[in-house]
């Protein structure tokens, strides 16, 4: 199952449509990242609030995915986890720690914004 | 007795229809949202184990009963080449970076019941149970 | 009766049991009659209108038979689950619940001893037919009424335990969880669910969460306040804690808590006015207006 990408001004915005399959999951980082790379994108949302259940491997692919993308100068937010999944990932030891998370897309936009802000003061 | 409904794990897909199956049995049972997540999660790390450590096995899932209450009961089995040391897998392996060791620490907190049988190149079964309120 | 008799008696064929069920079956209407005088005489049931007993009884009656003669003991437990359903809102108790059924085996029983007193070796059959299958049946019935009179408590105990704990949205994107109260490890689950779903449903980007009115709380419990502040965060928001007494700061300690990452104020004004910092509300002082409005 293949993740749609879309490009928003400098931000990627992946939405999971549907539960995904670890190879699904190699393919939409890998993608990510390439285009992160071709677009020279600021920032990268993932949002995953169709998934019913976060595991070991989704939190260690979307793990790896924040950090390859801040190797390439962006910054990652992960979107839309359902309180549930959330709970139910904490007793599994699963806290994506070092991962920005946001509840929803538009949290998710306001927080690059804000981070892209600060980079800009920064720089200036 | 009631049916049980074995699913094959042999590839990563199989985790996710295993993981499907065992949200619709339990949903068919008085469980919260959350608790059949939590089932669903607890099948996702098993089912997943077999495939790092097996290459094959199947999950078997049964309603069972017990005292008046009803609940699940989530059989994992693989003829893999065993767990050596049970009490060191049983231990928590993860550390603050989220970097994980086997995934059944983390599914024995989520269950009511977690039972583990395995020998060196014998195969592993775990037994997990979760009740409905 | 005679030990040698005892010892040799024959084994009880399955017409017997056919036919004092029959038996049983004929005499329906006066055995339920019979039964219902008893229950009213004895006082029971006090909580249900005539009406509603001779209703109830009638299907007891006709259920009792049944597993009677099929001996099934799956439809005996879906009855008596069925039945305590339904009683049980109607402030049936366990006793009363006891008292009406032994009462039904004693109606038949009398019954039975009347039909066959003439023959007193054919009564002894009978009986060893009808008496394991009463019991059995008496057996079923309270301890089906008891499981779920339990099932029915831990409802009820789940519902109080919500009430007593409200997730309160203060401001705009800030809730305040105040926790009055021992915490085990159920009310715990329970609090962190109720407050994801009002992290999610108010759009709360910050949670002051008050722990003056617990008195103590073990590693286990602890641990379980960490994994809230860990959920809440990947739904976005972040939790202060307050009112964390010397006695719970030590526990966190001991089970590993870095409490430099957690964040506390000392009580829960301070955690209130710490939430609207981190929101980006200027608190304006004494001459403006009262209002406190978001910057930028």
């Amino acid at each position: 199952m293949l993740v749609p990408i879309l490009k928003q001004g400098d931000y990627l915005i992946a939405s999971i449509q549907s539960a995904l399959s670890d190879t699904d999951l190699i393919r939409l980082r890998d993608d990510l990242v390439e285009q992160v790379g071709r677009y020279r994108s600021r920032g990268v949302i993932v949002d995953v609030t169709v998934l019913d259940v976060m595991d070991s491997f989704a939190a260690r692919t979307l793990s790896t995915l924040s950090q390859m993308i801040t190797l390439r100068g962006a910054e990652t937010v992960i979107v839309g986890i359902q309180p549930d999944v959330a709970f139910a990932m904490v007793q599994l030891g699963l806290t994506l720690s070092g991962v920005a998370a946001a509840l929803d897309l538009e949290e998710g936009l306001a927080y690059l914004n804000e981070r892209a802000k600060r980079s800009r003061r920064r720089e200036s | 007795m009631n049916p049980e409904l074995r699913i094959p794990i042999a590839t990563d897909r199989d985790i996710v229809a295993a993981r499907q199956e065992g949200r619709r049995i339990a949903a068919t049972l008085n469980f919260s949202q959350s608790d059949l997540t939590v089932i669903a999660a607890a099948i996702s790390e098993v089912a997943r184990n077999i495939l790092t450590y097996a290459a094959t096995g199947h999950i078997a899932i049964q309603v069972v009963e017990r005292a008046g209450r009803r609940g699940v009961a989530l059989v994992a089995h693989d003829e893999g080449p065993g767990i050596q040391d049970i009490t060191l897998a049983l231990q928590d392996g993860y550390s603050t970076s989220g970097s994980l060791g086997l995934g059944l620490p983390g599914a024995r907190r989520l269950m009511d019941e977690f039972e583990i049988h395995s020998n060196a190149g014998r195969g592993t079964t775990v037994t997990m149970r979760k009740w409905a309120r | 009766m005679p030990a040698r008799d005892r010892e040799h008696r024959p084994p009880v064929p399955t017409d017997v049991l056919s036919e004092l069920v029959a038996h049983l079956r004929r005499n329906r209407t006066e055995l339920r009659e019979e039964w219902v005088r008893r229950i009213t005489e004895s006082r029971l049931l006090t909580s249900m209108t005539k009406e509603e007993i001779f209703a109830e009884a009638t299907s007891v009656f006709d259920n009792y038979v049944e597993v009677l003669e099929t001996g099934s003991v799956e439809a005996l437990q879906a009855y008596a689950r069925n039945l305590s359903e339904r009683i049980i809102p109607r402030g049936v108790d366990t006793p009363e619940v006891l008292g009406i059924v032994l009462l039904l085996r004693d109606v038949l029983a009398r019954s039975l001893f009347e039909k066959y007193q003439g023959d007193f070796g054919l009564l002894n059959r009978v009986l060893d037919a009808y008496e394991p299958a009463a019991n059995r049946i008496a057996t079923t019935v309270g301890v089906g009424f008891v499981q779920e009179r339990e099932r029915v408590i831990r409802q009820q105990q789940e519902a109080i335990r919500e009430l007593s704990t409200p997730v309160l949205q203060v401001r705009e994107r800030l809730l305040i969880l105040p926790i009055i109260g021992i915490v085990d490890s159920e009310r715990a689950r329970q609090l962190t669910e109720q407050l994801l779903r009002g992290i999610r449903s108010n759009r709360a980007k910050v949670v002051v969460m008050d722990i003056t009115g617990v008195p103590s709380v073990d590693a286990t419990v602890a641990n379980h306040f960490v994994q809230t502040v860990e959920a809440a965060r990947l739904l976005g928001a972040t939790v202060i804690v307050t009112g964390l007494s010397p006695e719970i700061a030590q526990t966190l300690v001991t089970i590993g808590v870095d409490l430099s990452k957690m964040n506390t104020v000392g009580d829960l004004q301070g955690g209130i006015e710490e939430a609207e910092r981190v929101l980006g509300y200027r608190v304006l002082s004494v001459g403006e207006s009262g209002a406190a409005t978001p910057e930028g």
